[in-house]
């Protein structure tokens, strides 16, 4: 404290100032700005980045005078807080409105109580959606991690590795939407009787081995599997990914001194790799449950939710936006939270029995 | 770490003087010019956001008014977000007159009658287009919207060429609708061209048969007790509806694809197969906005041509069911109040008619410039209406109208539902 300067001082404060006037004069300068909108988003970047990276060590070279038992307290403020603050700004906020939502009816003014739970409840549509959201977490989750671990112990070390790993993972880079659209010409289905000719990959297979076409969307409880295989075709690489990594973090001498014990290689995938991964195995597992819950995109490309395929989600999305049942919409959207929550809570705990969060 | 922070500095203040310098030269600008900015969304994309911006040119050029137009195929989604927000446009355009009754109720919309020259707007729409745009609000009935372009729906269209080659006459009752599907038939071919698929609204399709037969079965009384929840689903007047277009669907033969490819096909698309060479269906009913997805450069009038689905039943004739466009003003300033005045008369879509597609509710229009004949009829045909009824889906709440509606039918149509199951489940999801 007392080795600070008086000139130390006086440069902390015109840090300040000019801190604050970048701040402030950015802010004008953008809200009045009406040229080329090109050069107002480059100057939002760089002003935006700028001014976050300024405020940050701003605030640490205050800190940095204070004594330091204060600093120790103050520092970590410094830097989480912002961050918290945009937290509680853009999700503990909005689940709170969400949640208060849901006991009031569709124009969020009269308070019903839990009236819009008892509708949800008691309403078909829900315990289809549930069901089949059951259906994902099952299928869709064994299926990408089941075949992630397959293909990361069947491509470790084999010659070609990187190329099958490549292959696997090439279909994450495509968006769900994206990856709906595609399926939708291996799915499609035109008809039949007169002038019909199918363009659909998998009916075209079918009609080869000389099968009758199907519809294939409007299959009770099989077009939730197809669908379900499409979250596979794109969550199996990054389950591959993953897992191969944690793999080839097994000391290879454990391996090898399983062997030389003569395992064979299913006793050591069994016995030693298995166990090795689990924390991995379990984190990728729950990220995928998790995504399987809150499935959206899949089902509103491919179905619309027709036919018996329809999620929480996109009943969610449907309630909300295009029928306006808001006080029913939250409460899908407070379920679906409770759904996922435990879940979360469990990989958090899995997260604090390692090392490193610790 | 200093180094880069002095060049994002120095980086900062040369773009803010490079800003302030040209900022005040724009001040200086829009003083002289004065251009006022109105802000519309809706769902017109692709060809009709293009017509529409035909339409206002004229408009923005003589007024120094830019409106601005966003138009998004998730419109329905995207304006509650925008208004819930706070965020609304100044005049928003929905095509679901119920869509806009749920912010009308929330006390978001603002009254046209006490912003628009009411005279002007009363002298130029007939009683039931008013009577469509009145809402009620928090504080009582408001004016909530004003009819800008119309659909006429319940109309069958047909390749003329082909149809008049091939020897078929066009049906004036339902017998003869009929007899000619059977000769279609007998002739190797699938009479009709149905599709309902559609996204996320999946179905609609199924439910404008189900309101032009409404029409042609029973009385426009029950028609309206049917739109307020009174006349329930699961009642013989609404079964008879269903069953008689399910008559057309079902049989075998009677469409292009059969029963199961009705909801797997797109409703833009399914009309395509009537203008393949030969043709493989005869018969699609939809809309008049359905030329827009017809194949390129086919003549009106000469490729392809319309008629009036035909009566069921002499006693309620063929009542005409319409759809159609509603703006709505969301905030109220002098240039936004001018903009929904010219909305008001047909002259704002005047471009519009010429290019096709579209039919004008205003009295003031001129037959004279619909330039395409089968338009002009239809115009004709909606301005002789005796009885004319709105599309009924649209009017009912949404967990029914944009809802269990739609998705029932498209159960029902899949197969997987009965209609028993399928009227049922529509009538338990009424809100109270």
């Amino acid at each position: 404290m007392k080795s600070i300067s008086i000139q130390k001082y006086f440069f902390l404060l015109l840090e300040v100032i000019v801190a604050l006037a970048i701040l402030i004069l950015g802010y004008v300068f953008l809200k009045s700005w009406e040229g080329s909108k090109l050069f107002m988003v480059i100057v939002a970047i760089i002003w935006g980045v700028g001014s976050v990276a300024i405020l940050f060590y701003v605030l640490n070279s205050i800190a940095e005078t204070l004594p330091r038992k204060t600093r120790s307290i103050v520092l970590p403020v410094v830097f989480a807080g912002p961050a918290l603050l945009l937290l509680l700004w853009f999700l503990i906020l909005p689940t709170i409105r969400t949640f208060s939502l849901s006991f009031f009816n569709d124009t969020g003014r009269q308070f019903i109580g839990l009236t819009n739970y008892g509708n949800v409840f008691t309403d078909g549509v829900f315990w289809e959606s549930f069901r089949n959201n059951i259906y994902w977490l099952v299928f869709g989750t064994s299926g990408s991690v089941g075949i992630g671990l397959l293909i990361a112990v069947l491509a470790d070390k084999s010659r070609f590795e990187n190329i099958y790993k490549a292959l696997i993972f090439l279909p994450m880079a495509i968006s769900f939407v994206g990856a709906g659209v595609i399926w939708k010409f291996i799915y499609a289905y035109k008809g039949e009787g007169a002038n019909i000719v199918e363009i659909g990959l998998l009916n075209a297979i079918i009609t080869g081995l000389g099968f009758k076409a199907q519809a294939w969307l409007q299959l009770p409880f099989w077009n939730n599997l197809l669908l379900i295989i499409i979250m596979v075709w794109l969550q199996t690489g990054y389950a591959m990914v993953i897992l191969s990594s944690a793999i080839k973090g097994i000391p290879s001498s454990l391996i090898e001194a399983a062997k030389v014990d003569g395992a064979t290689e299913f006793q050591v995938f069994r016995h030693i790799m298995i166990p090795e991964i689990m924390g991995t195995l379990i984190t990728v597992s729950t990220t995928i449950v998790i995504f399987s819950l809150k499935l959206f995109d899949i089902v509103r490309v491919m179905t619309g939710g027709n036919f018996g395929t329809n999620v929480i989600a996109n009943e969610f999305y449907l309630r909300q936006f295009t029928q306006g049942r808001t006080g029913e919409a939250s409460a899908l959207a407070i379920l679906l939270l409770v759904a996922v929550v435990p879940v979360l809570l469990y990989n958090l705990r899995q997260f604090q029995g390692r090392k490193a969060f610790k | 770490m200093k180094r880069i922070l002095t060049l994002i500095l120095a980086l900062m203040v040369f773009l803010m003087i490079l800003g302030t310098t040209s900022c005040q030269k724009k001040d200086d600008m829009s003083k002289g010019s004065d251009k006022k900015v109105v802000t519309m969304a809706g769902p017109f994309t692709d060809n009709d956001a293009v017509k529409f911006e035909e339409s206002i040119k004229a408009f923005e050029e003589e007024t120094g008014i830019d409106i601005q137009y966003e138009g998004s195929k998730e419109f329905e989604a995207s304006i509650s977000v925008r208004i819930e927000g706070g965020n609304p446009p100044d005049i928003a355009d929905f095509p679901q007159p119920g869509l806009l009754e749920n912010f009308v109720k929330t006390g978001k919309v603002i009254d046209l009658s006490k912003t628009l020259d009411m005279t002007k707007v009363r002298n130029n729409y007939i009683q039931s287009w008013l009577d469509m745009g009145t809402m009620t609000g928090p504080d009582g009935p408001i004016m909530a919207g004003l009819w800008a372009r119309v659909n006429l729906k319940g109309i069958v269209w047909y390749n003329k060429k082909a149809f008049d080659a091939a020897g078929y006459k066009v049906p004036t009752t339902w017998a003869e609708l009929e007899s000619l599907m059977e000769q279609i038939k007998s002739d190797g071919d699938a009479p009709w061209a149905i599709g309902i698929e559609s996204g996320a609204a999946t179905g609609w399709t199924a439910t404008d048969w189900t309101e032009q037969l409404m029409l042609r079965t029973t009385s426009l009384e029950n028609y309206d007790r049917w739109l307020t929840g009174d006349l329930k689903f699961d009642s013989p007047e609404v079964r008879t509806a269903i069953q008689t277009w399910s008559d057309i669907w079902f049989p075998e033969g009677n469409v292009y694809g059969g029963r199961k490819s009705i909801p797997t096909t797109s409703f833009g698309d399914s009309a395509k197969v009537l203008f393949e060479e030969p043709p493989k269906a005869w018969l699609h009913d939809q809309g008049n906005f359905i030329v827009s997805f017809f194949p390129e450069g086919l003549q009106p009038g000469v490729d392809y041509d319309f008629f009036n689905l035909p009566p069921v039943n002499d006693t309620y004739g063929a009542p005409l069911l319409v759809g159609g466009d509603i703006y709505a003003m969301f905030n109220d300033r002098p240039e936004v109040r001018q903009v929904m005045q010219y909305f008001a008369s047909a002259q704002s879509i005047k471009t519009w008619l010429a290019s096709g597609g579209v039919l004008a509710p205003q009295k003031d229009v001129d037959p004279n410039w619909l330039t395409n004949p089968v338009d002009r009829r239809l115009q004709e045909l909606l301005k002789n209406a005796k009885a004319l009824r709105f599309d009924g889906s649209d009017l009912m709440p949404g967990a029914v109208g944009a809802g269990s509606f739609w998705k029932e039918m498209t159960g029902y149509v899949s197969g997987s539902r009965t209609l028993d199951q399928a009227v049922k489940a529509i009538d338990a999801s009424w809100p109270n």
